[in-house]
């Protein structure tokens, strides 16, 4: 009796020998210690965590488009997280920017009611502001450096074969010069008498030089450019003041006489706003009082919450921005998150059906000694895996895509260490959470029935 | 745990042989159903010692099958006492049961059952995963076993590269890789044509004449008759239990030309 074919070495076979060789001690209690010592024996570690990511990494291997389909809800969910926190990061981080360049001292009037918030409701279909108001501010009120209306237009500009629909036109007082803080590459600003006499002249920024005139190689000062078709020269070029994100480009502008831009390009009596600039920050609250006490009797407002414009600070403004930004990000995050259930959900979809049509598989397993634990683990880790590795590629899908965004918009690429670990904390619990359920219903499998399904 | 050697002995009259691979007394198996309660084994009492080779035969309904997932620990007794190898089983928890399972009986299955994206040697190892058996150690106890049932070069093959016959050889080999106590074969030959089944006959008379007690079920006679024993099941009860005197020799078969026998 040569269990151990041809080389006779001491395995499989040479054990299935000792249990020959080995007498036996009677059954019953002896039995039970003998069981006792086997069971000590087999204190069995059972498959390592390792194992089971092999052999889960295995099972996905085996159905890789159902794997693909499973992890595809948890990859677009992580993909957007990513990409949203990264996009609203970096503008953030441009809006930041700009509040470091801005002037602490400039006020803007606006015409239009307010909501609550900083909201701003039925601004341009209520004009309110007249040149008059501007003209009326800058002389009696006191502390204030320089006023300006603002007369926004907006079109193409065009200069030979080139064309560009900056940013900003606007009709402007010579005086903001000084309050937009801007400098002279070339050139000169807009002069008082071209405000009198309503001339058609432009100066523009380097944005506007970069795409209308850099292509040509020509140098803009003197030129003709059509605004929406009027012609203007071109009396001055600005100094750069430099890119700060995408929807914020500073250099993108083209200032024109404002009286030329009512009678020209607006048509409009209004001003769309007034920029004003204070002496002294400590007289900023000052002077947007006086400015309102002002504003309101010269439209005839004996209710303040009547009025029909209303003061900002750049520094107010801006933060207006930035909490619409985080409003926006906390708004897609929150789809984000829902997108990540609907993957779970979905995972739990595909899980299920998995251990329906696995049903034999788990059968066998435990019929070769798995037990409901080392089943349940199985399916547990397996859709941990899933998920996981839908994370991994929700991650690099996410990064990619905003890296492309900010490369498009030319803004800087911000990849936040917190987002990358939440998103796959996230997409790693949600295979767990959804994996339960499936997994219970595997390991609870009778293994008699699930032998003999088909 | 309950067993007591005293109604042990009284129930038999004999003392506890230690050859036992397998000892039934009084075993008793009904299913609930319902407020009906359904009897399918009446008292069995059976013994199959080690390095035996026993066919249990029976029609269906005979209670055959619910004999067999009790024998092979996948379902449990409601009365009576069943030990296996020296370890009184009958009163396990399913836990408990699962390592048994895993540690002493070795399955054989009439539709292979193996796992269809693992490789053949892989599927052999799965056992010794669950006994938390080390890598190398795994590898090379379940190449042996293949190498045992003759499919040493076909370890690195998916189930569906193989031919019925060499998956239910991949199977065995996975039964016997953890020198179970005994393997437990249910109608192992029935997907297989006549000339493969003998050819698995001959597999299962090998690894008996070196010592493993296997324990066949099946409803062909002639399958039970490479058996050395008999025990026929009906209704719920052993109503044979042979000694064949000569059962006949799969190798030899083998070694004639083709013989005519039934078809599949």
């Amino acid at each position: 009796m040569n269990f151990s074919d041809s080389n006779g070495t001491r395995n499989t076979a040479g054990a299935l020998m000792e249990r020959q060789a080995v007498p036996r001690t009677p059954v019953s209690s002896t039995g039970n210690r003998l069981y006792a010592q086997q069971k000590r024996r087999r204190a069995r570690p059972g498959q390592s965590f390792f194992q089971s990511v092999k052999s889960a990494l295995q099972a996905v291997r085996a159905n890789k488009l159902r794997s693909l389909l499973t992890s595809l809800g948890i990859i677009i969910g992580v993909g957007a997280v990513i990409m949203v926190v990264s996009i609203s990061e970096s503008q953030s981080a441009a809006i930041n920017q700009s509040l470091s360049n801005l002037n602490p001292n400039e006020l803007t009037i606006r015409s239009g009611t307010t909501n609550t918030g900083g909201v701003r409701g039925g601004q341009g279909s209520r004009q309110t502001l007249k040149q008059s108001d501007a003209d009326a501010i800058s002389q009696q009120v006191p502390h204030v450096t320089s006023v300006s209306p603002i007369a926004n237009a907006n079109g193409q500009v065009i200069f030979q074969n080139q064309n560009w629909s900056p940013q900003q036109i606007q009709g402007v007082y010579p005086s903001y010069l000084q309050l937009g803080g801007w400098q002279m590459q070339e050139g000169s600003f807009i002069a008082p008498s071209d405000l009198q006499s309503s001339t058609a002249v432009a100066v523009i920024g380097q944005t506007v030089v970069t795409n209308l005139f850099t292509p040509l190689g020509i140098d803009p000062l003197g030129q003709q450019i059509r605004i929406r078709n009027v012609p203007f020269t071109v009396v001055g070029v600005l100094a750069a003041k430099g890119s700060s994100g995408s929807f914020n480009d500073p250099d993108d502008v083209v200032y024109i006489p404002f009286s030329t831009a009512q009678q020209r390009l607006t048509g409009s009596l209004y001003a769309s706003s007034i920029a004003l600039l204070v002496d002294d920050q400590s007289n900023l609250i000052n002077v947007e009082d006086s400015t309102q006490q002002l504003l309101e009797q010269l439209h005839n407002i004996s209710n303040p919450a009547n009025d029909d414009f209303t003061i900002q600070n750049q520094a107010q403004i801006l933060q207006t921005r930035q909490s619409v930004v985080q409003a926006l990000g906390t708004l897609l995050i929150g789809v984000a998150a829902i997108s990540l259930l609907v993957g779970g959900i979905g995972i739990m979809n595909i899980m299920l059906v998995s251990v329906t049509e696995r049903t034999r598989e788990i059968g066998i397993r435990m019929a070769i000694g798995a037990r409901s634990g080392d089943v349940m683990s199985q399916f547990l880790i397996e859709a941990f895996v899933l998920s996981a590795m839908g994370g991994l590629v929700g991650i690099i899908l996410g990064s990619a895509g905003a890296f492309i965004i900010s490369q498009m918009n030319g803004s800087s690429f911000v990849l936040s260490p917190v987002a990358v670990l939440l998103a796959f904390g996230f997409s790693a619990a949600v295979g767990v959470i959804f994996g339960f359920y499936p997994a219970q219903r595997a390991a609870r499998l009778d293994p008699i029935v699930a032998l003999r399904t088909q | 745990m309950e067993y007591k050697e005293q109604e042990m002995s009284r129930a038999t009259g004999v003392a506890s042989a230690p050859t036992s691979a397998i000892r039934l007394r009084k075993l008793k198996k009904h299913y609930v159903m319902g407020r009906n309660i359904l009897p399918v084994l009446h008292g069995i009492d059976l013994d199959i010692k080690r390095g035996e080779m026993v066919a249990i035969m029976g029609p269906s309904g005979s209670g055959k099958s619910t004999l067999m997932n009790i024998l092979g620990c996948l379902d449990r007794p409601s009365q009576g006492h069943y030990i296996l190898d020296g370890v009184p089983v009958s009163e396990m928890s399913m836990r408990e049961l699962a390592d048994i399972r895993n540690q002493k009986i070795g399955f054989v299955f009439q539709g292979f059952h193996l796992l269809q994206w693992m490789t053949a040697i892989g599927n052999v190892e799965l056992p010794l995963l669950y006994a938390g058996v080390p890598t190398e150690q795994r590898r090379e106890r379940a190449s042996q076993a293949l190498k045992l049932v003759n499919l040493g070069s076909r370890a690195d093959h998916r189930p569906v590269e193989l031919s019925g016959g060499q998956q239910q050889r991949v199977a065995i080999a996975r039964a016997l890789v953890t020198t179970p106590a005994m393997i437990l074969a249910d109608e192992p030959t029935g997907n297989l044509d006549s000339r493969t089944s003998i050819e698995i006959m001959a597999i299962l008379q090998k690894l008996n004449s070196r010592g493993m007690t296997i324990v066949l079920v099946t409803h062909e006679p002639d399958i039970a008759a490479y058996c050395l024993r008999k025990v026929v099941l009906r209704d719920g009860r052993i109503v044979e239990d042979s000694i064949n005197p000569e059962p006949m020799i799969a190798q030899a078969q083998m070694a004639q030309p083709a013989v005519e026998k039934k078809g599949t």
